[in-house]
């Protein structure tokens, strides 16, 4: 049963926070039922904790006062991120480019339109991942960078083509990983990067039903900019919080990646 | 931000007051790092999560703070916590022991209570407390462990269960 891993005072530490994993929970368990005096200091220390929690616990029960609502304080300070009423309107405008696209898309076809239906959506989805994913601290990638292997295999079944991840270090931005996505036209793969100094960039990629071919097409969301092109029948979407002479560079880098791998 | 951001504020809160022992300057400090946070948020570290980042930002705010007290000479702490912080003592024993548990924190060296708190108290692994108060994991252990040992001999025989008299240190 047990490991003849050593009891260190960390282990013991731990177990007074019970941060163990079950495993070390047992042999530490095992190991105090022949040292009692450790076993009772341990247990002095775990009633002083519960003590201290219990006397803390109130603080934080409060309710929290006015200088210190978060709306009032971004509302004096700027708002740190792209709003949401910006983008509701986005989303209402695409519903009905979706809705005039579809007869006036029809009329179009063939012609290269930066601002035909499918650039415009696959644009509007893939600020919609950066909204979601870009900020999330806790799990911004389903696959990370280390397993650049399994993502790869991963979009490349759902996309049903080879995917390949481009390289934009010479940017200064690495590659953190990245997921598959839903949108309204099929799945996605969504590639994070980050530059070590809390900036994001998402890159959507999916296949095109319309816009299989498209040239770059910049676009204004609000704090920040897109980035949108199609070759071959595949969209991709470049979006961060970088002015759009920043960003075109890094989008041109990509592309030619991406070109140079079909 | 807001979704990130608002849950952890009354754990902010908390420690700073317990920090502190001072409530105003306590919310007045969680102001000043919620301000920083929101022109700052940019430029967190994107590896990190925000509440370490958070909390990063508070232990520093709270630590000038200190500083500029020990140019100005001794704080004289204003005893918040046993008052304001113990809305509904449950039991008067309750509260006596909460009262001596809380004082022996107090008594704590600062760079040990801000450990004991960040662990025991808000729940930080051992890992994001290193990383709000600057220090490796190691330090954090062993301050961990002193606090702890601290708080065990100036409680002896006030904290159930009753401990005995001398208690050995074992390495």
């Amino acid at each position: 049963m047990t490991t003849g891993r050593p009891i260190t005072e960390d282990d013991l530490q731990a177990y007074v926070d019970d941060a163990l994993d079950h495993r070390r929970r047992v042999e530490i368990e095992q190991w105090l039922s022949s040292h009692p005096e450790t076993a009772q200091r341990l247990t002095h220390d775990i009633a002083i904790r519960g003590q201290l929690r219990a006397a803390l616990a109130p603080i934080a029960d409060e309710p929290t006062p006015a200088e210190l609502n978060l709306d009032r304080l971004i509302e004096r300070h700027g708002r740190p991120i792209a709003r949401r009423r910006v983008w509701s309107a986005q989303l209402a405008a695409a519903v009905a480019l979706a809705i005039i696209g579809t007869g006036a898309g029809w009329v179009l076809r063939g012609a290269s339109q930066p601002k035909d239906y499918g650039v415009v959506a696959l644009t509007r989805e893939a600020v919609d991942s950066y909204a979601v994913f870009a900020p999330d601290t806790g799990r911004p990638v389903e696959i990370s960078a280390s397993d650049a292997p399994q993502f790869i295999d991963w979009a490349s079944r759902r996309l049903d083509r080879p995917v390949s991840i481009p390289d934009l270090s010479p940017s200064g931005f690495t590659f953190i990983g990245g997921r598959v996505v839903p949108t309204s036209h099929g799945p996605a793969a969504l590639y994070l990067f980050d530059n070590g100094k809390g900036t994001r960039l998402a890159l959507l990629t999916r296949n095109m039903a319309r816009d299989q071919n498209a040239p770059m097409s910049s676009s204004d969301r609000g704090a920040v900019n897109a980035m949108t092109w199609a070759v071959d029948g595949l969209g991709y979407s470049l979006v961060g919080p970088l002015k759009p002479s920043t960003l075109r560079p890094i989008a041109n880098e990509a592309r030619a990646q991406f070109s140079a791998s079909i | 931000m807001m979704v990130i951001v608002e849950p952890v504020i009354p754990r902010l809160r908390r420690y700073a007051r317990a920090l502190m022992r001072d409530a105003a300057l306590a919310d007045d400090l969680v102001q000043d790092c919620l301000e920083r946070a929101i022109t700052r948020w940019h430029q967190r570290r994107s590896d990190g999560d925000a509440q370490t980042w958070l909390f990063t930002i508070l232990h520093n705010l709270a630590s000038n703070q200190r500083r500029q007290w020990a140019r100005r000479g001794p704080h004289v702490p204003i005893d918040e916590i046993s008052q304001d912080g113990l809305a509904s003592p449950a039991e008067q024993e309750a509260g006596l022991e909460q009262t001596a548990v809380l004082a022996a924190l107090d008594r704590l060296p600062e760079d040990q209570r801000a450990v004991v708190l960040l662990i025991s108290i808000e729940d930080l692994s051992y890992a994001e407390a290193a990383r709000v108060l600057g220090v490796p994991v190691g330090t954090v252990m062993s301050r961990l462990s002193r606090a702890r040992q601290r708080l065990r001999e100036d409680l002896a025989g006030q904290v159930a269960p009753s401990a005995p008299p001398h208690l050995r240190r074992i390495k």
